[in-house]
């Protein structure tokens, strides 16, 4: 009787949710795995042909898919490092005993809350009329020109925009870690004689490792699945040159109405991004230190 | 320390942070400037604090009613995902048998899956929802909260999971011999102690809803439906040679977004690191 009745209680409480979970999650993911082998235009009418494996080996012919892919990488290597080294000095610098500390920290995070389409669009402004109007007054053109003009420089602001909004989040973290450092052992380590640099390297670095696994995990994902930006910044222009994998998708599949091939390529997707951020926490978690 | 050091650094600092937030300055001031002002000099102050631009702005981008649809499918979204990720997750730590540890597993793992594996499957089953139950979940906000709810769910009951797994049994024991029903026990006893988690919960997805485009894109085809990204890029499709305008219709945009980190800024950086660290 009473096995029923908490067998009831089970359902009440976890059946709502994943029966909604089910609707958007589970079964999407699966009858995508279906429509990756099928050639499909997207019209309810119009026959959807099972060709097999014909998309995923279209997919690695696709010259354009494949230039993304490469592109998303150059993009995600950038990031990870210009991210992670801005979000670690903020929080060396907003973790010392400065009086400013708290207006800069609350400073340097704001742009995280910003969505990201509204991010590209003010930068949008920066790099074209805001950088070619700095050009002309100081003349150094080199720097200051339209950026979004040039295939490389174009890549590097989407580095910029995606920097200026991860930074102050990875920030946070380090912030958290670094505090989470006892006191006594960064003393013993002054008595000892360890000067700024051994105390940063010999023992804030080792100590710091779980954060670097969160960091390093945000930041790789949030790169690698980057879309809003791309979209407001670049729009993947000049001539796709900045067509990031997460918007080559959405072209092929609701641009070009090619459904199957477009999924074929989610699928390629989710086993990249899983098989590269997996990849990553194990080999952080393998460095980090007991105390 | 030194003192003209310390003063230095103090400086500093202050600079980096003003450098860094100067895209928000550009933002502001040509926001006011008519275009031969604009283009002679970005980065001067307005001469005149004209607010044309920002009532055209108001206007073009229906701005009142995007701000209320942002409003309406946030905060009821959020309201559902706290409810019932963390009664779920309070069920699937105290019942510890395989079916929990499969169910918890099963949502830890589609965290990975990216938006892009789903998006197009997932308007096939919402638009055949509506061809044979007649329920409407394409282009209405109810349909775009109940996406929401399934796409944070995982990220909520993973969190509430690691949560609870801390919280003492003790007490909730003791409400049930004194005959507290399972739904008495975590209304009145657990979800108070929650509260520290529930914030989390709130800020990251109140953050993730409000700025998402794509999903909203997807599944909102009215005009009057549009959330406040959306009506930004319709908007900005628009207008984006006119800068003065442009730059109005953006600052508009991040004033609630401001205002709520004025608010909300001690719960927002603590839930930042909590969630992460989880």
């Amino acid at each position: 009787m009473k096995k029923n009745r908490d067998r009831a209680w089970y359902a009440l409480f976890t059946v709502p949710l994943l029966i909604i979970f089910s609707i958007v999650v589970i079964i999407p993911f699966l009858i995508g795995i279906y429509y990756s082998f099928i050639s499909w235009d997207g019209i309810a009418a119009n026959p959807k042909v099972f060709v097999g494996l014909d998309n995923y080996v279209r997919l690695f012919q696709d010259q354009r898919f494949i230039q993304s892919g490469w592109v998303t990488l150059q993009f995600t290597l950038l990031a990870l490092i210009i991210v992670n080294l801005f979000g670690l000095v903020f929080s060396m610098l907003v973790t010392s005993k400065l009086r400013v500390r708290n207006v800069a920290r609350t400073m340097l995070f704001m742009p995280n809350l910003i969505g990201g389409l509204i991010l590209g669009y003010i930068w949008k402004f920066i790099f074209t009329d805001a950088f070619r109007n700095v050009g002309e007054a100081t003349g150094w053109t080199g720097f200051f020109f339209n950026w979004l003009l040039d295939p490389q420089y174009a890549l590097f602001a989407l580095v910029v925009v995606f920097a200026w909004q991860m930074a102050g989040y990875t920030m946070i973290i380090y912030i958290a870690g670094i505090q989470g450092i006892p006191d006594d052992v960064m003393e013993a380590a002054r008595v000892d004689g360890a000067n700024l640099w051994q105390r940063t390297t010999r023992i804030v670095f080792p100590l710091l490792m779980p954060s670097f696994t969160i960091c390093l995990f945000l930041t790789l994902s949030g790169a690698f699945k980057i879309f809003d930006v791309n979209l407001s910044l670049t729009g993947g222009g000049p001539i796709n040159s900045t067509e990031l994998l997460a918007m080559n998708i959405f072209n092929e599949i609701f641009g070009y109405n090619r459904y199957g091939l477009g999924q074929a390529k989610a699928i390629i997707f989710f086993i990249l991004v899983a098989a590269v951020t997996i990849t990553q926490v194990i080999i952080t978690k393998r460095r980090e230190v007991q105390m | 320390m030194n003192k003209s050091v310390k003063w230095l650094l103090e400086v500093l600092l202050l600079l980096a942070a003003v450098v860094f937030l100067s895209p928000i300055y550009i933002m502001l001031v040509n926001s006011f400037k008519n275009r031969a002002e604009l283009y002679e000099n970005v980065l001067s102050l307005p001469s005149s604090f004209s607010f044309q631009y920002y009532s055209e702005a108001i206007d073009r981008m229906n701005f009142l009613t995007a701000f209320g649809n942002s409003l309406y499918v946030t905060i009821t979204s959020v309201v559902f995902i706290v409810v019932l990720a963390s009664m779920t997750a309070w069920m699937l730590v105290r019942t510890d048998n395989r079916l929990s540890r499969i169910i918890f597993l099963v949502f830890v793992s589609t965290m990975l899956i990216p938006f892009q594996t789903l998006m197009m499957p997932l308007m096939q089953v919402m638009d055949w929802i509506r061809s044979n139950t007649g329920i409407p979940m394409l282009n209405t906000h109810e349909g775009l909260i109940f996406m929401n709810i399934g796409f944070h769910a995982s990220m909520a009951v993973f969190l509430y999971h690691g949560f609870i797994k801390s919280v003492p049994i003790a007490l909730e024991e003791a409400a049930t011999i004194d005959g507290c029903t399972k739904f008495g026990v975590f209304w009145r006893i657990v979800f108070p102690m929650l509260k520290t988690i529930t914030v989390t919960v709130a800020i990251l997805d109140v953050i993730m809803m409000w700025n998402d485009y794509l999903l909203p894109s997807l599944v909102l085809s009215s005009t009057g439906l549009r959330t406040i990204p959306l009506a930004t890029f319709y908007f900005f499709g628009e207008f984006t040679i006119v800068w003065n305008l442009a730059m109005a219709g953006l600052t508009l945009t991040i004033i609630p977004v401001v205002i709520f980190y004025a608010f909300a800024q001690k719960y927002i950086i603590k839930g930042i690191a909590a969630g992460a660290v989880k």
